[in-house]
């Protein structure tokens, strides 16, 4: 617990994360993941690459994500990513990543705009076939797109051939986890 | 009853017997029957009544373009009415009943309509129905409504599941018989992804019916070895009991898969149906041909079916459709069926081939140059009469006849985008025409190939251009031989000379003498004739008749066929319930639901929520003793100015912008400037579209030297969004700005009233006194010792107000905490309703204001157009019409009699004028109840308002028939001069 006191809720409403496993899939409600955004000021491409090369933090091309020790990031726009770090050493990681990157450029704190679920099995391809227009199989791990699940825009993230993260809009966390809840139930 | 017409052979399981009733009459069936070949080899024939005159029916094919056997499925709530029996799978306790009768299927009182057909000729409706207008909704309309239609409805809600899904595939294959198969055998073994969809719970099509060879193998077991093969590749995904329903745009094909349609009900979670939307680089249609029947006197009896259903029921199915049987054929394809049902021990009593000369065939009394004139027999046929080429008549007694009038390639996938079939003169046949969906190509019958060779090897070079255009180029299998017979037909649409009724279209009762009466009333467009006639409506949309009719049509009128042309093929392909283009969007789970931070805690307190958008939000929580929604709405307003109030503003749309241009941007998108706003500070701003109208107000605050805030109404969050990136990306593209929405990233409240600053200061780390943190100030603060938020002294309530912002998921800690520590002022949490009515005593304008007809001088805020500098929509809200005068004013409207009501959509009229438009003076945006003044008050829209303070009105609405004696006055109800939210 912080200095402050205030209790943290999850997106779904719960003080801890959910979890679920239905049949061989596994659904994990994330909530210690700090996400933040990061917009290239115009001309300031460079000074961009060479903070987050000293900061050890990737810079994806489009259609992608790198993972690393302490961040992560994922590409969302030409010149944009969303950022990810550890939330207990994190927390305020717009403040971070200002010092890595100084006014070259735009940042700012994404971390409870989204609801994280991480989802694993064996093959997640009939899972996505009911979710959302992603060709799973063929897409290669590091993989990141903007789709939409259940009328909802998320990000999705393969992070390994058996396991990808879905960002989806935190007040609707409880409509996405019904979505995947049921198509899950559905293809077991 | 005992499968009576149970014949040897065919592809059930008879080492399973299933138990399945029709109109409550047990029968026995194997799995691999459809109903209707279930019911034909239990010896029943008469499976329905026709739409119109009630006639007997039985099925006229075994698949999906049956016109006849419509029966429902199942009872409760899963009725389904409208199914095609021959589509059917059987399952154990199947519970099926026919439709469209009454009292029974055998003893129908409707039939009193086949005597009647005079008076139920081709649009009869349009002539009969026309007078008095009176009549029209409350006699002819219920009238026709019980008469027409087929089965009903269940009236239940649909117990089941639909899911929707993608797939995305390299070559997506419609239609699974030779030539799918072969081409699927292809592109399979080449090893890119396919896609073989087929309507049928069996793959193989024609070769499951027909008793020819394949290589050295039946047909059929040549088809069950290629899906064998084809299921062992993981590159191929195999979809049986899925139907293809059409193309749509960029290769994207829509289809329907039968999930659990063949079980009693589907298992837990299942779906009953999954809509697919494929993605495919390329597609092959192989969907083979539909056959066509020949018009003829009665045509329609209980045991006429087309040729090729005769001998799919017997070879396929181990049914026969009668003991002694007759064949009218026009082309050889209806021979088969002869020797066929023949070698399985029927006795084919004639052969009655239209075409003159040619080879008999041996053993079967074969009639060159006879047609069949008419038919007996009331609930199944009995007899025919036929005439033979020296013109003498004769009658046969027999119990089932097949008819062969050729067979039409399904092209219908192909014409989806509007490209026309093409004429075969040899096959008497449409086939596909040029300028098809982009990446299909045709193979086998679809293309009007219609030997089994011909389809295997069209299958496999399809599959094997496919494979070249996407670089997989693979030498060509050796393909099994297999029968390769030409087609041999000479036309015959109907056989003339009769005075009874032949039918072309069985399922809306369309007849030859209906042809022929549109085209006497000049309904002669093929299109026209559809619509006069009702040919090729309804469930099998004419896939049987609509070339039958035409070919009447084109008789009459001396054109060829072609001229004639077809209707507009459109999808879907066959009948989709409507559940499964729902899938799982109904009920709850119509829409997504946005839930607030505060949501836990109101839900706790007994909140009652309003959907804004999708968005649940407090509309008022009820106390203890409230009864009604303006005692709590009143009590909540009250407590606010009396005290302090807490409100979830949440769902304000938020928007980071930033950048070195950023406040150059804002003076762009704002009619007002922004650039010259301080750090620290917030501003009201007022947005445009290009058209001089108001878009959306808010406040912007300025957090830094590059970086603001924006904050949007809860509806225009997404809308503002969308045009700021539009105006960031389209028109100044060369600015330095970054955009992000951060509406989600933030719970935020407003804390409004006298006692709003002291609450805070229990709660935030920093001094906001008035001096620290004026009126309009903005900036980053921490609240209980360190968590980082954001602070605004704004107000939408009129009262010294804040709203106070930290990251969500601290939303729900927030709130308590604020509850907690506003006990000592009896702290309130306000809902929308009192938002509303405090807004409205303050006079902003919300939604209803900005009803995007309304420009910022109709609001009053005229003004806050700067000419100094240029932005969006500012030239075109000087444009003439938008500055006159007399234009539109917002005002505050209250009764003259206090106890009077109002109500939001009244109309502004002088006193004594007559309610009329051409009187109308404006009308009332916003009615609330004000507790502080114990009277309605209104905001609205009145011509020239600004000139009439003070003057009175009547307020009107025809509708709720109120008419009330109104003042008009400042829209500003409460604290005009804005003391008390600088306090």
């Amino acid at each position: 617990m912080a200095e402050h006191g205030l209790h943290a809720v999850t997106a779904l409403g719960g003080a801890a994360p959910r979890m679920a496993e239905i049949g061989p899939i596994s659904i994990t409600e994330r909530f210690d993941v700090a996400l933040g955004s990061v917009a290239t000021r115009r001309g300031r491409a460079a000074d961009v690459v060479r903070g987050a090369s000293d900061a050890g933090l990737p810079l994806p091309p489009p259609g992608k994500a790198e993972f690393g020790g302490q961040w992560s990031a994922f590409w969302v726009a030409p010149e944009m990513w969303f950022v990810e770090a550890p939330f207990a050493s994190h927390e305020d990681i717009a403040a971070h990543l200002r010092t890595i990157f100084g006014d070259a450029a735009s940042v700012t704190e994404q971390t409870d705009a989204w609801v994280r679920f991480d989802l694993s099995a064996p093959d997640l391809h009939p899972l996505f076939a009911r979710l959302c227009n992603v060709d799973l199989p063929v897409a290669p791990v590091g993989f990141a797109t903007r789709t939409v699940i259940d009328h909802l825009g998320c990000y999705l993230i393969k992070r390994a051939a058996d396991q990808v993260t879905l960002y989806g809009p935190r007040s609707s966390a409880q409509s996405l986890w019904h979505a995947i809840d049921v198509a899950a139930r559905s293809v077991i | 009853m005992t499968q009576s017409h149970r014949i040897a052979g065919g592809q059930i399981d008879r080492s399973t017997t299933l138990r399945f009733s029709f109109d409550g009459q047990s029968f026995a069936a194997h799995p691999g029957d459809t109903l209707a070949s279930a019911l034909l080899a239990n010896g029943v024939r008469l499976m329905g009544r026709s739409f119109k005159y009630h006639r007997p029916r039985g099925p006229l094919s075994a698949g999906s373009e049956e016109p006849n056997a419509l029966v429902e499925l199942r009872t409760g709530a899963r009725r389904e009415p409208n199914t095609r029996a021959t589509v059917v799978e059987v399952f154990d306790g199947l519970q099926a009943s026919s439709q469209n009768r009454w009292p029974s299927l055998r003893f129908d009182a409707m039939a009193i309509n086949d005597r009647l057909n005079s008076f139920f000729t081709a649009g009869f409706y349009y002539k009969t129905f026309m007078w008095p207008a009176s009549f029209w909704e409350k006699v002819y309309e219920p009238i026709i409504r019980r008469a027409a239609g087929l089965g009903s409805l269940s009236r239940e809600e649909d117990p089941d599941e639909y899911d929707k899904g993608f797939l995305h595939c390299d070559l997506l294959i419609i239609g699974a018989g030779p030539a799918g198969l072969m081409a699927a055998l292809t592109a399979g073994r080449a090893g890119v992804r396919v896609i073989l969809a087929d309507e049928d719970f069996r793959m193989g099509g024609r070769l499951n019916a027909e008793t020819h060879a394949v290589g050295d193998q039946t047909a059929a077991s040549w088809a069950a070895a290629a899906v064998a093969e084809l299921a062992s590749l993981p590159n191929v995904r195999l979809m049986p009991r899925t139907t293809v329903l059409g193309p749509m745009d960029h290769g994207i094909y829509s289809a329907v898969e039968r999930v659990s349609d063949h079980l009693p009900e589907p298992l837990p979670g299942k779906p009953r149906q999954t809509l697919w939307r494929i993605y495919s680089a390329r597609a092959i249609l192989a969907g083979g041909a539909t056959e066509r029947p020949i018009a003829f006197e009665n045509n329609d009896r209980p045991g006429i079916m087309l040729a090729g259903a005769m001998r799919a029921y017997a070879n396929r199915w181990g049914a026969k459709a009668g003991d002694r049987i007759a064949v009218f054929t026009n082309n050889d394809d209806g021979l088969r069926t002869a020797v066929d049902m023949a070698s399985k021990g029927v006795d084919v009593v004639a052969v009655i081939d239209s075409r003159e000369g040619g080879d008999l065939l041996p053993g079967i009394r074969h009639l060159r140059g006879a047609v069949v004139t008419d038919t007996a027999g009331r609930l199944g046929l009995t007899g025919i009469t036929l005439r033979q080429a020296n013109g003498r008549a004769e009658t046969l007694q027999v119990d089932a006849l097949a008819v062969s009038g050729g067979w039409n390639p399904n092209v219908n996938i192909t014409s989806h985008h509007r490209s026309k079939p093409r004429w075969d003169e040899g096959l008497l046949a449409f086939v596909p025409g040029e300028g098809g969906p982009s990446g299909l190509s045709v193979a086998g019958a679809a293309a009007g190939v219609m030997s089994t060779q011909g389809a295997l090897h069209t299958g496999q070079a399809q599959a094997l251009a496919v494979l070249e255009s996407l670089g997989r180029l693979t030498k060509p299998a050796d393909l099994p031989q297999a029968e390769d017979a030409p087609v041999r037909i000479s036309p015959l649409w109907h056989v003339a000379g009769g005075k009874g009724r032949a039918w072309i279209d069985q399922q809306n009762d369309v007849t030859v003498k209906d042809v022929v009466l549109a085209h006497q009333e000049n309904f002669t467009s093929v299109e026209h004739l559809k619509r006069y006639t009702t040919l090729g409506m309804a469930t099998d949309q004419g896939k049987t008749g609509n070339v039958l009719g035409i070919a009447v049509m084109a008789g009459l009128t001396g054109q060829t066929i072609p001229e004639t042309g077809t209707t507009i093929y459109r999808p879907p392909y066959t009948p989709v319930a409507m559940g499964a283009l729902a899938g799982r969007s109904r009920g709850p789970e119509f829409k997504p639901v946005r839930l607030t931070p505060s949501h836990l805690w109101a839900k706790e307190q007994g909140a009652v929520f309003v959907e804004v958008g999708n968005w649940l939000r407090t509309q008022w929580l009820p106390k203890p003793g409230e009864t009604t929604w303006r005692q709590s709405v009143d009590r909540e307003v009250l407590a606010t100015r009396r005290s302090v109030g807490i409100c979830d503003v949440t769902t304000l749309g938020k928007i980071d912008i930033q950048g070195t241009d950023a406040g150059a941007f804002l003076d762009r998108v704002y009619a007002n400037t922004f650039s010259t706003l301080p750090v620290g500070k917030c501003r009201y701003g007022l947005m445009l579209r290009e058209d001089g109208m108001v878009m959306d107000d808010g406040t912007t605050a300025r957090l830094g030297p590059h970086e603001y805030v924006m904050t949007t109404t809860t509806a225009n969050a997404v809308p503002v969004f969308r045009h700021l990136e539009y105006v960031r990306q389209c028109l100044f593209p060369d600015m330095d700005v970054q955009l992000i929405s951060t509406t989600e990233a933030w719970a935020q409240y407003s804390v409004a009233g006298p006692n709003a600053r002291k609450l805070l200061e229990k709660l935030v780390d920093q001094d906001i006194s008035d001096a620290a943190f004026p009126y309009m100030a903005a900036g980053h603060i921490t609240v209980c010792g360190g968590l980082r938020a954001r602070l605004f002294r704004i107000s939408f309530s009129g009262e010294l107000a804040y709203e106070i912002a930290v990251p969500t998921r601290y939303g729900d800690a927030l709130i308590r905490r604020l509850m907690q520590e506003g006990a000592a002022f009896d702290a309130v949490v306000y809902g929308t309703e009192a938002l509303g009515v405090m807004r409205v005593e303050k006079g902003h304008v919300a939604g209803n204001e900005l009803n995007g007809q309304s420009t910022a001088l109709n609001m009053g805020l005229g003004k806050m157009v700067s000419r100094k500098k240029d932005s969006i929509g500012m030239v075109l809200s000087q444009r003439d019409g938008m500055t006159e005068p007399d234009g539109y004013r917002l005002v505050g409207v209250k009764p003259v009699d206090p106890a009077r009501a109002i109500s939001a959509g009244s109309h502004f009229l002088e006193i004594g004028a007559a309610p009329v438009a051409a009187n109308d003076g404006g009308w009332l945006t916003s009615v609330v109840y004000s507790p502080h003044l114990n009277s309605q008050i209104a905001l609205g829209y009145l011509k020239a308002g600004d000139q009439k303070i003070g003057r009175r009105m009547r307020a009107v609405n025809l509708l709720t028939k109120v008419d009330t004696e109104v003042e008009i006055v400042s829209p500003h109800f409460l604290d005009p001069m804005g003391e008390r939210l600088r306090g």
